[in-house]
């Protein structure tokens, strides 16, 4: 009995003209993503992928578990292939999920007809399927609407494909169809987070972070690093940007007042990424902004910010909770690493009453009396160091 | 340090640098001494008596006998043995009396049976950080099963007198069990444990020049009919602690202890000069507060300079290869519990900074950290 896993595509199927584009792409990360599992023929048909195994020594379980992370599927399945044949079909039925049904007291049969050309049409297959599974398994009973197990045929161009129920996927967009951004890594809980769902709008991304040595310690770095390398999962393969910051922030605490220091530190840092966004053709900032979560991100200090330089700045997580966000960074596996205790650039120096309500004028006049920040801001971008972050299913957890 | 003048080292409380003497003997020892000391052949036979030899020169060590003397992994393993053995064995009572400021393999298996039932008294330091045995003393009773404290305070070097505080325990109640977390003593005080009163005692490899991976554990003779240890498995180390034992580590560990007991004198006059070293220079920072109170070992200076945290000055200074520490290297970062349980503000806490010497060190070592902290203090900026 051959087993194949079956990948369901979600917001694409709406597409129209281009939904290919969309299509080849998903399939060129699917096939990236399932590499190291074995040989898999990946293939597109009827909005649905189909992921083959070409030997006999695939691992079907990682496999499973590497698409089920990959952004584009609304679902995945594992499945048996037989031939489109009745008889066929329920053999595989009772071989493949004999077990399971063992197991539950109700079970329902779904069944699709995407091939017309076979004879029975899908009630008739729900039906007599139904009746032969309960032949074999008298204890049974049908229950259509609160099933505890479904037994789904479709009738595909290549075969039948007979499966349990579906496994939700992450859903969204293949990563990189949405064009590419960046993304600013602080090393707390939120910007992995803003990351990830950007990513799940098709945006590729890269990491920019700010350390502020010695202010921010070799162990903060490697974590940031470490998130990088957690989101990459979700993300794919990207850059992380380690800006050294020191200076512009040093020279922000003393030549500025202090109220402002948050949202003119904020100012400089955007001013900073949209630098090196540009340098690498990335048309958006990501930031993990919650509304009035801290005094920067109130909405007058965002539009201070915002002010800073012209790129579009994505905030994924503008409206969401905190008990929310926290409930993504332990989805994607990146909050035990978070909450590591290192000073990060956005915790240090910061004033004991930020201003919550700062206007851009008052901004702007405090700039005018910082007349060597952006030559340091310049130097900062210059000394930008890049390191690749590769996709790491395996990580090696610093803690 | 003597073996690299760049590199100044002085996290000693944290680990050691192993001694090369004692590396040259586990590797010896690997190659030499494969065969697995319960094994009934010839090298079986050797390794045993290669083992057991190094048995009787590290209980020599410690004042007992050779057969009290138990290898285990390291010393929260040894805690963590005896703390949760002691509370098995001794059934006739549920309180436990423990000092405030042990090392979180002391202080977290007492919660652990806190929570399980066990009345469980935890006895905070003085203000000043020093530690009143009769305050503790006041606490055990007739029915209290076990007592526990550490011999020296892994954060500011405090002193504690467990010998009295065992004599007067089993005074108050002959049954009580004492156990004495000895990891930050051992090879810097001297240590008698025969007819101490002490009944568990706990001693770990890496800081005295020995590789991580390797510890002791004194475990009177007293308790050896009654004890039930918390693990089960093989009959090695007389079922006390399970497991084909680590034999290259074990004579490393006995190598380095063989190196260190007779210097005993002498290292600590060279570290006291260290450290008073240190201490002159710091007086003069007006904001250095001492943290370590009168009478603790001189390998451990600990102070809050109260204007810089201490995550920044650690960075600041491991530029120019000066490694200390902010609290216990076990906390991963964590502010001290034991500045906490002494009262500290926090401002004191997170500035807190714990300079721990080996006789490795040397006079540059401490100006260079003076060098670097007054560049610091002068450069950083406060928080």
């Amino acid at each position: 009995m051959q087993e194949v896993i079956i990948g369901y595509q979600g917001e694409m199927s709406l597409k129209g003209l281009n939904r290919n584009q969309f299509e080849s792409a998903l399939m060129k990360i699917l096939r990236y993503r399932l590499k190291d599992a074995g040989r898999f023929n990946v293939w597109c048909g009827q909005s649905t992928f189909y992921m083959e195994p070409e030997d006999e020594d695939v691992d079907l379980d990682l496999a499973f578990e590497r698409v089920s992370k990959v952004f584009g599927l609304a679902a995945v399945s594992r499945s048996a292939v037989c031939e489109k044949d009745f008889d066929a079909i329920c053999r595989t039925a009772e071989a493949y999920l004999g077990d399971t049904l063992r197991q539950v007291r109700t079970f329902k049969v779904e069944a699709r007809r995407a091939d017309k050309t076979f004879p029975m049409d899908s009630p008739a297959l729900m039906r007599e399927l139904g009746a032969y599974l309960l032949e074999h398994h008298p204890r049974l009973k049908v229950d259509v609407h609160h099933p505890d197990c479904k037994v789904i045929v479709e009738i595909r161009d290549k075969g039948a494909y007979v499966h349990g129920p579906k496994t939700p996927g992450e859903g969204g967009l293949p990563v990189g169809t949405s064009g590419r951004a960046l993304n600013l890594l602080s090393g707390g809980i939120d910007s992995p987070v803003a990351a990830y769902r950007m990513a799940k709008r098709g945006l590729a991304l890269d990491h920019i972070h700010f350390a502020s040595p010695p202010y921010t310690s070799e162990r903060a770095r490697r974590k940031v690093i470490a998130l990088a390398q957690r989101t990459s999962v979700y993300t794919g393969s990207c850059n992380l940007f380690v800006v050294p910051y020191t200076r512009p922030q040093e020279y922000i605490r003393d030549n500025a007042p202090a109220m402002l220091f948050t949202v003119l530190m904020r100012r400089s840092m955007m001013r900073i990424a949209s630098q090196i966004a540009q340098r690498q053709g990335c048309g958006a900032l990501i930031t993990g902004e919650s509304l009035a979560q801290v005094a920067s991100q109130t909405v007058y200090a965002l539009r201070c910010t915002d002010a800073a330089q012209d790129l579009p700045v994505l905030r994924p997580l503008i409206g969401m909770d905190k008990t929310e966000i926290v409930e993504t960074a332990r989805h994607i596996g990146t909050f035990e690493t978070s909450i590591l205790p290192y000073e990060d650039c956005c915790t240090i120096f910061t004033p004991p009453h930020p201003k919550l309500r700062p206007t851009l004028e008052e901004v702007l006049e405090a700039e005018a009396a910082m007349p060597d920040l952006r030559g340091l801001e310049a130097e900062a971008a210059e000394q930008t160091e890049r390191l690749r972050i590769r996709i790491n299913d395996e990580m090696e957890l610093e803690d | 340090m003597r073996t690299d003048p760049s590199l100044h080292y002085l996290d000693n409380a944290a680990t050691t640098l192993v001694d090369p003497a004692v590396a040259d003997v586990i590797h010896t020892a690997m190659l030499e001494h494969w065969a697995n000391p319960s094994s009934l052949y010839r090298p079986g036979a050797e390794s045993e008596a290669a083992m057991n030899h190094a048995r009787a020169q590290l209980a020599r060590t410690v004042g007992c006998k050779a057969k009290e003397f138990y290898f285990t992994s390291c010393g929260s393993e040894g805690n963590n043995l005896a703390l949760l053995g002691g509370a098995l064995t001794k059934t006739y009572g549920k309180k436990i009396v423990c000092s405030g400021f042990e090392h979180p393999s002391v202080r977290r298996p007492l919660e652990q049976l806190a929570s399980s039932g066990w009345q469980v008294v935890f006895v905070p330091p003085e203000a000043d950080g020093s530690f009143d045995v009769d305050r503790m003393l006041n606490e055990v009773d007739r029915s209290t099963i076990l007592v526990a404290c550490m011999m020296v305070n892994n954060e500011t070097g405090a002193r504690c007198d467990v010998e009295r505080l065992a004599r007067e325990a089993k005074k108050i109640n002959p049954r009580v069990m004492v156990h004495v977390d000895g990891v930050q003593a051992w090879m810097r005080l001297p240590v008698k444990l025969a007819d101490s009163g002490i009944d568990s005692f706990t001693v770990s490899g890496h800081k005295i020049h020995a590789p991580k991976g390797v510890g002791g554990l004194f475990l009177t003779d007293r308790l050896i009919q009654s004890f039930k240890a918390p693990y089960l498995g093989g009959e090695q180390e007389r079922e006390i602690r399970p497991g084909t034992e680590n034999l290259p580590y074990i004579l490393g560990l006995a190598a380095a202890a063989q190196k260190l007991a007779p210097t005993m004198k002498q290292r600590t006059a060279q570290v006291q000069a260290l450290n008073d070293r240190l201490r002159a220079g710091l007086a003069a920072f007006p904001t250095v507060e001492i943290n370590s109170p009168a009478g603790s070992v001189p390998e451990i200076l600990n102070f809050s300079e109260n204007r810089i945290k201490s995550e920044t000055m650690l960075s600041w200074l491991s530029e120019q290869q000066v490694y200390v520490s902010s609290a216990s290297a076990c906390g991963r970062g964590q502010p001290s519990h034991t500045l906490a349980a002494m009262g500290r503000s926090p401002r004191a806490i997170d500035t807190a900074i714990r300079v721990s010497f080996c006789a490795d060190n040397t006079p540059e070592d401490v100006d260079a950290f003076l060098e670097r902290f007054e560049a610091g203090m002068k450069t950083l900026a406060s928080f």
